[in-house]
């Protein structure tokens, strides 16, 4: 072992096992408590629960409440509204449970002290837009980790989990998971009766726009490492609609979010020649995807869809119409709070560049894409619903089980339920908890065995990469070049120019075919295999080889589903100009994909889509 | 360079350290005091900002798009309940915003534990913690009936 013989394995034992402690981790370990009164509760995080996830900067607003308790919204109606927004593929099972249960969680939140803004007129939360209502959010995240620190048995930070353990006697069932803390380089063996998967989803799998210093203000936290994806993944889970990537118009450079300036602001957009473009593209779009064009509210993607053309014809830049709203001095607050409390690089963006909205309208951008399973959008893991409803299809065992025994989600992990947000995200959380308790209740006295060959030989692969560092680094006299090792962002920037360049991203205005596809494959493989190369300086570059390692097992997956899928269901996310229509007659359906690791062959296969219908 | 560090007045307290989501506030060895190790990696998020009892951590906006001479201070205050910003142009302009982060004492929330235990019933129906009564509407928890769900295009 020579320079890591005195690294330690430490083993933790637990009833139920929490993977990632943001929202969905946070409201899963919460739940967990709730029913599991005698239970051991663990929560591991590679960050620190207090700041951790894609909440760590703080919220301006909730994007998920339904105000049931003022007969605003009911369930079916927000599963309406995503279903139109995702172009009518979503799992109206799973999206109408979150819904139905998400106001209980939004008036916790309260209880717990998140400030909600008021209407001053009526005393009900002061709605931004039909779904959301604003928050003063700089604290969510602590507020919400008081919670789950009283409700877990122990939690665990700096631990970053790299791998899940499956039962050396039963098949299919889950074990536990390994990995390392970043801190202290001790190897880490988690035993679980259920696992809840709910680590972060997809940035930096494809190209950012920013490649220099600014290359982790992407719209994502850079630390969403795919991890929601890479570990069910290499278990064998089925995955659904990998293909459904988001790209986001956002403020240019920061990634400002918009929502709180179209909806609440009022603002609105115009091309460089102050012209409206949008209803421009109307006949367009409509050859393309037919009736969607005509829903309400308009698709996410078709905006984005109509502002591409709109540059593509040569009137950019796009700009957001801030200077008659700005004038109004309580609208300048928000517009500026909105950015501090959840994306404060766009007020330094601002401040550099001289940009005050009351004066200059802002430019608009679309980001490069990212695989993620709870903004509007709904890639990730294929899940068991709930009992009282779901159909058969949709059913196999306990509410939010993957297709492994034992191995439960939430948050971005969960597919097919797009709009949950933050809100949702703790909400499905606690919907995961409360089954995997019951999971835990009927096990009994069959606890889960892991085999020891399993994770030595795991032990051995987590840590390789700071052995070909240190035997490597003596050919060469400095610097980072080695003929023997790859660095992580030398793997990441080769991952980032595949994606972008063959799977749809930004240098070819989100467009990709089947040969490009093809391609795209040959080149990833080469990638997996010069992943058994990578070279870690300390346990800092450990972490971050392990990052990429499952950016690229979810890059592989997103590819093997962008080609399966052959259509064009939401232009304005990616286009296959090989199949540049929206095709209900053969793709109204769900992309199913599950990767075999001792073969390493992908399976894909359709699933049908149920609607609530009225 | 994203965040990075005043030398006259970090500590080394290394609480920007324990804070950050992407693990990229380090210690240096030499000097014994925090720096960014990888600032292509800061999301500018100001976990570390904000964490900073020496108010030594500050934000230099992405090399790639922001011109000099800008700043943008947080000064978290967890006892007041409030979070106040200062925003200065490059052109010198300035503005200043306060926000409140909580409206309830540090450490309050109760465990979930602490609450009665639920009954052996309740563990099979689809409730929730502390359902229906944390939803605040009458007829208890929604639900669908199987048959609403059909497959086909609408």
């Amino acid at each position: 072992m020579g320079l890591f013989s005195r690294r330690k394995t430490v083993f933790v034992d637990s009833d139920v096992l929490v993977i990632g402690g943001g929202m969905a981790g946070c409201g899963a370990v919460y739940e967990s408590r709730y029913w599991g009164r005698d239970l051991k509760v663990v929560c591991v995080e590679k960050a620190n629960i207090e700041r951790s996830g894609a909440v760590a900067q703080g919220l301006y607003a909730i994007n998920c409440y339904m105000g049931m308790q003022w007969d605003e919204n009911q369930p079916e109606d927000h599963v309406r509204y995503a279903r139109n927004d995702l172009m009518g593929l979503v799992r109206e099972d799973l999206g109408y449970d979150i819904a139905r249960h998400v106001d209980g969680t939004v008036h916790k939140f309260e209880e717990w002290g998140l400030p909600i803004m008021k209407d001053p007129e009526t005393g009900r939360y002061l709605r931004e837009g039909k779904w959301q209502i604003m928050i003063h959010g700089e604290s969510y995240k602590p507020i919400v980790a008081e919670a789950a620190r009283k409700a877990a048995t122990e939690v665990y930070n700096r631990i970053m989990v790299t791998h899940l353990l499956m039962d050396k006697t039963k098949p299919n069932r889950v074990a536990g998971a390994v990995g390392f803390n970043v801190r202290t380089g001790d190897f880490y063996v988690f035993k679980a009766k259920a696992v809840i998967v709910s680590a972060g989803g997809a940035s930096h799998i494809f190209k950012p726009r920013a490649v220099g210093e600014g290359m982790g203000r992407t719209w994502y936290a850079p630390w969403s490492s795919a991890s929601a994806y890479a570990l069910p993944i290499q278990v064998g889970a089925k995955m659904t609609q990998m293909e459904n990537r988001i790209v986001l118009t956002r403020f240019k450079d920061g990634y400002g979010p918009v929502g709180a300036y179209f909806l609440h602001l009022k603002t609105y957009t115009q091309n460089a020649y102050g012209n409206e473009y949008e209803s421009t593209w109307y006949e367009h779009t409509k050859s393309l995807v037919g009736d969607y064009v005509d829903r309400h509210p308009v698709p996410t993607c078709l905006r984005n869809h109509a502002m591409l053309e709109e540059l593509k014809a040569g009137r950019g830049p796009i700009r957001m119409v801030t200077t008659e709203a700005f004038q109004d001095p309580h609208k300048e607050t928000v517009g500026w709070e909105n950015f501090l409390g959840m994306t404060i690089g766009q007020a330094v963006v601002w401040a550099s560049q001289n940009i005050d909205p009351k004066h200059i309208n802002p430019e608009l951008t679309t980001s490069e894409p990212y695989v993620m399973g709870s903004h509007a959008t709904c890639s990730g893991a294929w899940a068991s619903g709930p009992e009282d409803y779901a159909p058969d299809d949709y059913q196999w065992g306990y509410n939010r089980m993957m297709t492994v025994d034992g191995l439960f989600g939430a948050g971005d992990t969960i597919g097919g339920t797009a709009h949950k947000f933050s809100s949702g995200s703790f909400t499905e959380g606690r919907i995961a908890g409360k089954a995997a308790v019951n999971y835990v209740a009927d096990l009994g006295n069959e606890p889960p065995q892991v085999d020891e060959r399993e994770y030595r030989a795991l032990e051995k692969t987590i840590f390789q990469p700071m052995e070909n560092y240190a035997v490597g680094r003596n050919e060469i006299v400095a610097g980072t070049v080695s003929p023997s090792y790859l660095l992580p962002i030398h793997g990441l920037q080769r991952l980032e120019k595949i994606m972008d360049e063959y799977v749809g991203g930004i240098s070819s205005h989100y467009t990709t075919n089947t040969p490009l596809l093809d391609r795209g494959l040959e080149l990833l493989e080469m990638l997996k295999e010069d992943m058994n190369h990578m070279g870690a300086e300390d346990l800092h570059q450990l972490q971050r080889t392990w990052e990429l390692h499952h950016r690229v097992l979810a890059s592989e997956s997103v590819t093997h589903h962008t080609m399966f899928r052959e259509e064009t269901r939401w232009p304005g996310y990616y286009y296959r100009a090989d199949h540049p229509k929206l095709d209900d007659d053969n793709w109204h359906c769900f992309t199913l994909s599950r990767y075999d690791r001792e073969s390493d062959e992908w399976e894909m296969e359709k699933a049908p889509v149920y609607h609530i219908v009225d | 360079m994203p965040t990075f560090v005043y030398m006259t007045s970090c500590d080394g307290c290394g609480h920007c350290v324990d804070i950050c989501p992407s693990d990229i506030m380090h210690i240096d060895t030499t000097y014994r005091r925090a720096y960014n190790i990888e600032p292509n990696m800061c999301w500018e998020c100001y976990s570390c900002v904000k964490a900073c009892p020496q108010n030594a951590i500050d934000c230099r906006g992405y090399a790639d798009f922001a011109p000099l001479g800008h700043s943008v201070r947080a000064l978290r205050e967890e006892e007041k309940g409030t979070i106040s910003w200062k925003i200065k142009f490059r052109n010198g302009s300035e503005k200043n915003f306060v926000s409140p982060i909580r409206t309830t004492d540090w450490g309050t929330i109760q465990s979930p534990a602490d609450y009665a235990a639920p009954g052996a019933e309740e563990y099979r129906n689809q409730e929730l913690a502390h359902e229906p009564d944390a939803l605040n509407i009458e007829g208890g928890l929604p639900a669908l009936a199987p048959e609403q769900l059909k497959q086909g295009v609408v």
